[in-house]
């Protein structure tokens, strides 16, 4: 009786239950979101003090003049190539999988293979990272799989380049960018797979009906339907890259990324306006991406 | 319209079995050039499996399948001259009307001015004219059909497919679409295969019907030859309804023990003592029944000899108060002898 008299004042009231739905979740979006992000943006205006280290609290755009100087130009530059390369190696590899997935596998098989797609991220990241690190060790699984097919040479010519190579495989961009492509995969899966899911199977056969060959049909239906999935994918691994500081920390050499640029220079550095400078480069790279991606028509299917 | 003498599609023996499962079972079936053929049956006869196996979506497990004489069954759609229309309408949601239209040129590689210029004359058909730049989420059920329907011919497919596409359609469309279809056809002059599972369009477009029954192929024939003259009791009661008599009561009623069927339609009502000429076959029974229907009323009738029959008529001078008022009375029900079928099973 309570709960019918309390079900029909709601009912009566929707913009109350609405209310109710989306406060709670706004609000946290607004505080513990938004927020902080909009003080980043005012700490990246403000610079600090040279000898005490202590902050200014006036507006100045020194601190993004710093940002674009050589050093840090070369951290936005390599860590942007880092998240491209990463983002294209994912898409490549995760979109035969999300087709068989979506296409092909029986209903059984394919919850099968979506646990085997997620179940990494059971797991703690660190840890992966850092299993990774043994398997790409100098004296590593890995480099002893190389040894064996007698492809140690090619090994060492990639490692030889300065702009991507190292001592080994777990000090360099190389390694990094296997850590990466590895750890990200999942989240370009899963969204592909989603996109896939949703193309039915009779556009294929009317696209077959007319005469399309399979490759013909995989170029002009199945990817522009699936391209959407493949931006949401692509902002997840790209995103993700940018912002990581972990990895460059266990894999890197002594060339920084942005995240470890952030972590160092409000750590070490205890210079907040210029971490918080640097934080909004990813911010600008990701706008510009999303924009892109727009005018490639990867929403239009939204 | 019909060429009798070509044949378009001829299946030979064929089977598609899906693990356990005969979905069609040792199927022969001949269809001529240019007719508006109908694959009729409940759902899951065969008949969509049917039509797939021509459009070369599945392959035959046994037999053959003939284009034009020459053998397809083991070719991909794309290699086939064999276009569909979808039940879905299966229309590319990331194209609008003109690039769905155009797709088969597209793929053939045909230019951008000949395909515009071969749009305008399908919109044309279909009547879509100044609707190339719409998207298909944007169209009406019955736009979106048209669609198909011309994206399906602007290949010049030697024969065309047609799986349930009035089936997402509300009444008055269905119909429009049906005589509008049947236009069409007679304008292109392509041979239409047409799958259904309602026997009143398959009747009402059809040039040849054949009805599927749980995988095979129950009769062909004409409208007129499967609802006058049904092969077999199946037939009988899928095509229109039909009374169905057997046995004792067929005994009683035309003194032989066979199996007739007899249309409502052809029932007459009569006062228990009408007169009845020696052409005719009578029976009484109880009105137990009335349903006024507006054009024609239909009447249950429990039989003396028992059994019931369902009769129809045509409520030509009856109101809907004469026709209730009938229920509950004695009567005598008669028709011509020449109006029973005798059939098989």
């Amino acid at each position: 009786m309570m709960f019918q008299r309390i079900s029909s004042y709601f009912y009566q009231r929707p913009r109350l239950v609405l209310g109710l739905f989306l406060g709670p979740p706004l609000a946290y979006l607004l505080i513990v979101y938004l927020a902080p992000l909009f003080n980043l943006l005012v700490y990246s205006f403000y610079s600090i003090e040279q000898f005490t280290g202590l902050v200014v609290r006036e507006f100045t755009l020194s601190t993004f003049g710093q940002v674009f100087n050589i050093a840090n130009r070369e951290i936005i530059i390599r860590t942007t190539i880092m998240a491209m390369s990463v983002t294209i190696a994912d898409a490549l590899i995760a979109f035969p999988l999300a087709y068989y997935i979506a296409k092909f596998a029986s209903p059984r098989l394919k919850t099968w293979l979506i646990i085997a797609v997620t179940t990494p991220l059971w797991s703690s990241y660190l840890v992966r990272v850092y299993a990774w690190k043994l398997i790409l060790a100098k004296e590593g699984i890995l480099a002893w799989f190389i040894n064996l097919f007698h492809l140690d040479g090619v090994l060492n010519w990639l490692l030889s380049f300065e702009s991507i190579g190292g001592s080994s495989l777990a000090l360099s961009p190389i390694g990094m960018f296997i850590v990466f492509a590895y750890i990200w995969l999942p989240y370009m899966i899963i969204p592909i797979q989603t996109a896939l899911e949703r193309v039915p199977a009779s556009l294929l056969e009317a696209s077959s009906d007319l005469g399309a060959t399979p490759i013909k049909t995989f170029r002009t239906v199945i990817l522009p339907l699936a391209f959407p999935g493949v931006v949401a994918g692509s902002i997840f691994t790209f995103s993700l890259t940018l912002g990581d500081f972990i990895v460059p920390l266990t894999l890197g050499n002594s060339k920084f990324f942005i995240g470890q640029a952030v972590y160092s220079y409000q750590g070490t550095g205890g210079n907040l306006p210029l971490a918080a400078a640097m934080t909004m480069g990813p911010v600008v790279i990701m706008v510009i991406y999303l924009l892109i991606a727009r005018r490639l028509g990867a929403f239009n299917a939204l | 319209m019909t060429n009798q003498t070509k044949s378009a599609i001829t299946f030979d023996k064929v089977s598609k079995h899906f693990g356990n499962v005969k979905a069609v079972d040792q199927a022969d079936l001949e269809i001529y050039d240019g007719e508006f053929f109908s694959l009729l049956g409940p759902s899951g006869s065969g008949k969509t499996t049917c039509l797939r196996m021509i459009a070369g979506f599945e392959k035959p497990t046994k037999g053959k399948i003939y284009l034009y004489g020459e053998d397809v069954s083991n070719l991909p759609p794309y290699e086939r001259n064999v276009n569909t229309v979808f039940q879905d309408y299966a229309l590319f949601p990331h194209m609008n009307v003109g690039d769905n239209i155009a797709y088969g040129l597209m793929v053939k590689g045909v230019s951008k001015p000949k395909r515009m210029k071969r749009v305008d004359e399908m919109l044309e058909l279909v009547q879509l004219k100044g609707y190339a730049d719409r998207k298909p989420a944007q169209l009406s059920g019955g736009q979106r059909q048209r669609v198909a329907l011309a994206r399906a011919l602007i290949n010049h497919p030697k024969v065309l497919l047609l799986d349930e596409p009035l089936g997402a359609l509300d009444l008055k469309l269905r119909q429009q679409m049906q005589v509008e279809l049947k236009t069409i056809q007679q304008r292109v002059g392509i041979t239409f295969i047409f799958v259904t599972h309602d026997q009143e369009e398959a009747l009402s477009m059809s040039d040849r019907i054949a009805l599927f029954r749980e995988g095979s192929i129950e009769q062909v024939g004409s409208p007129a030859e499967i609802y006058e003259h049904p092969a077999t009791s199946f037939v009988a009661g899928f095509v229109g309804t039909s009374n169905l008599v057997s046995g004792e009561l067929a005994n009683r009623i035309i003194g032989r023990s066979m199996t007739f069927s007899i249309r409502p339609e052809k029932i007459q009502l009569g006062d228990l003592n009408a007169e009845i000429s020696s052409d005719s076959y009578s029976t009484e029974g109880v009105v137990r029944d009335v349903v006024y229907l507006g054009l024609y009323t239909r009447y249950l009738v429990e039989l003396a000899d028992g059994g019931d029959l369902v009769v129809v008529e045509q409520n030509l001078k009856t109101t809907s108060m004469d026709a209730l008022k009938i229920k509950g009375k004695q009567i005598r029900l008669h028709w011509k002898k020449e109006h029973i079928r005798e059939v098989g099973r």
